[in-house]
């Protein structure tokens, strides 16, 4: 239900907690003006945050629908309205409207299943919720193998909540991967796109997928070497947006607009559009 | 059926105009929709106003809030909708079609209120294209210009306008100005009607169009064709094709700073333009060909893929006259349609 009187028409939004993660990457805690959470969400969906006078734009939520006292957005920095976020404080406001588009199929297919979750760089950010969700809910999944990769350790987001949280889940393997080799780092070292295929994980398990588009195509032509089916994966995509209800007309890929049939995607149907993302 | 002599339509007009916003063809160097004043140009017998009507419902720059910024803070205060009555007089086949087509994109769940208001307090009076041109080709599209959709249906034949509501809100419009239209026989709107559709039937685009080949089952082979590598060769990037167009729907969200504050506002976008698709991490449609491709993709089979196989192109025919390198969907249509390679 909107709060507000068309949905291109934002709430208020308040900054309430700001965490570095990287050298470019923070995450912001987000709260409506009441200190509440603005709204609820599923994973896999997102927002338009905004700044009056700077810009706006669609940001995955990276917290769990459990955490009920704020929304969670990574943000990397890499254009005009980030790099203004990067410099606001705790207590800034911010507009915030959504959240926007399907989710990761968490409540349906996803149950009872191993879970492999494959992610690049800031793309732990959207699978970010799911694996929050499924560990707040551990005992309705299977298995879970978190195959985190970045260009260098010093890339790699939420590492405090990896080792100590993530890791200490029951029946969870977390394997990480930076691009070259780098001092101070003893873990694996090779692009995270074929990883998974030398831990020779098995294809008994639904994979979701996210990082950028050439991390994506890669990783998913490694799952099928492997032996996946497109039907076992699912991917979440981005494009720019303005609107976020599939009317602006800029965020699609043939017949169907990622910010409204999407972002999440399972990889059959992507099969079906066009290459042009 | 009601008439009304053409030259007392000065007067119908003055008493439309003190019930509701009035606009019209308006002659000022070219003819385009503009509000009706006793000493305006009206211009109802050039065919094709430059820019459609689209602007009444979807406006080419529209504000939807205002935000004031004052340390940390914000306040933000939502443009209210729509809420004068208005009329659009003369509205041709085509570009009612055209609303009708933007109504599927902004009516569909999630509604756009902004719209949506508009097209609440909008009465549409349509006229017949008593001589259609060259460039016309709406019958593909199966619009009647002979007999047009909109709330009130008029006819321009024999000195005097005839006048049919087809809704309540015609039906209401009607009644403001009942006093002024007497009844007509049928006769004269037939005659003109069967003329209409004789000229229609002769036009060379309405005919042989290879539309039936646009099918969402053929969109992935559409989309790879090698037509498109010499087709956009000539496109400027003006975009002028989606600011003439009846059915282009794609807008921008900016900001323009107003000093004390921001008006977040939106505005018509182009998809042939660059940065319609840029992101920080590139641009998924780098050249022109993509650009070009995305337009006729969208307007023949993605929107059809949407909306029951309805085409985006209602055959207005601006584009054609307009594009300043003579591309249009006509070529696209007859280059992909025809070749034995798609």
């Amino acid at each position: 239900m909107c709060k507000t009187p068309d949905l291109l028409i934002p709430q208020i939004g308040v900054i309430t907690d700001i965490r570095t993660e990287t050298s470019d990457v923070k995450t912001f805690k987000i709260t409506g003006a009441d200190g509440k959470k603005p709204f609820d969400h599923m994973p896999g969906q997102c927002a338009m945050l905004s700044v009056p006078g700077v810009g706006e734009a669609m940001f995955s939520i990276t917290s769990s629908p459990t955490n009920d006292d704020g929304l969670l957005f990574s943000i990397k920095q890499c254009g005009t309205l980030t790099d203004y976020l990067h410099a606001m404080e705790v207590g800034s406001e911010v507009t915030i409207r959504g959240p926007y588009g399907n989710a990761f199929p968490v409540d349906t297919v996803l149950p009872g299943q191993n879970l492999l979750i494959i992610a690049g760089g800031i793309g732990l950010a959207p699978v970010g919720s799911v694996v929050r969700y499924v560990f707040d809910n551990r005992d309705k999944y299977g298995s879970v193998d978190i195959v985190y990769g970045a260009r260098s350790k010093d890339d790699l987001v939420y590492l405090k909540e990896i080792e100590e949280i993530w890791r200490a889940q029951p029946n969870t393997n977390v394997h990480l991967t930076i691009d070259r080799e780098q001092s101070g780092w003893d873990g694996h070292v090779g692009f995270v796109t074929t990883y998974p295929k030398e831990l020779n994980i098995s294809t008994d398990k639904t994979a979701l997928v996210c990082g950028p588009p050439i991390m994506i195509k890669l990783t998913l032509a490694s799952l099928m070497e492997m032996g996946f089916k497109k039907e076992q994966v699912f991917t979440t995509l981005e494009l720019r947006m303005k609107c976020g209800i599939g009317k602006c007309g800029r965020c699609n890929i043939g017949s169907k607009y990622v910010c409204k049939d999407g972002p999440v995607f399972r990889c059959d149907e992507i099969d079906e559009l066009p290459d042009e993302y | 059926m009601l008439k009304i002599a053409k030259n007392n339509l000065p007067a119908l007009f003055a008493v439309i105009a003190k019930s509701a916003d009035l606009y019209l063809p308006i002659r000022k160097g070219t003819v385009n929709y503009a509000p009706w004043s006793e000493d305006a140009d009206v211009d109802l017998d050039t065919l094709k106003t430059v820019k459609s009507p689209k602007d009444f419902f979807l406006p080419q720059s529209e504000t939807l809030y205002t935000a004031a910024l004052a340390g940390k803070k914000i306040q933000l205060e939502a443009e209210p909708f729509a809420d004068t009555p208005f009329v659009v007089f003369g509205v041709k086949g085509c570009d009612v079609k055209g609303i009708e087509i933007l109504d599927k994109v902004y009516l569909s769940d999630p509604v756009d209120k902004f719209y949506e208001a508009r097209r609440k307090h909008g009465t549409i009076v349509s006229m017949a294209c008593a001589e259609p041109q060259a460039t016309c080709f709406c019958k593909p599209f199966s619009i009647d210009a002979a007999n047009p959709a909109g709330d009130v249906v008029a006819w321009m034949a024999d000195g005097n306008l005839y006048w049919e509501a087809k809704t309540e809100k015609g039906k209401k419009l009607t009644e403001i100005v009942s006093s002024m239209l007497e009844s007509a026989a049928d006769d004269i709107v037939t005659a003109q009607q069967k003329d209409i559709r004789q000229k229609i039937d002769a036009l060379p685009y309405n005919s042989g169009l290879p539309l039936d080949r646009f099918k969402a089952e053929r969109l992935i082979e559409l989309f790879d064709a090698p037509q498109w590598d010499s087709l956009y060769q000539t496109c400027l990037a003006c975009g002028t094709c989606t600011f003439i167009c009846p059915t282009c729907q794609c807008y921008d969200i900016k900001d323009f700073d107003a000093g004390e504050c921001v008006k977040r506002y939106r505005c018509w976008d182009s998809c042939m333009y660059s940065d319609f698709t840029l992101m920080a991490h590139g641009n998924p449609r780098k050249t022109q060909k993509e650009r070009f491709r995305q337009r006729f993709m969208h307007k023949l089979v993605y929107y059809p893929d949407k909306n029951d196989g309805e085409y985006s192109c209602v055959g207005c025919g601006r584009c054609v006259n307009k594009c300043p390198a003579s591309l249009n969907i006509v070529k696209v249509i007859k280059s992909l349609g025809v070749n034995a390679d798609v």
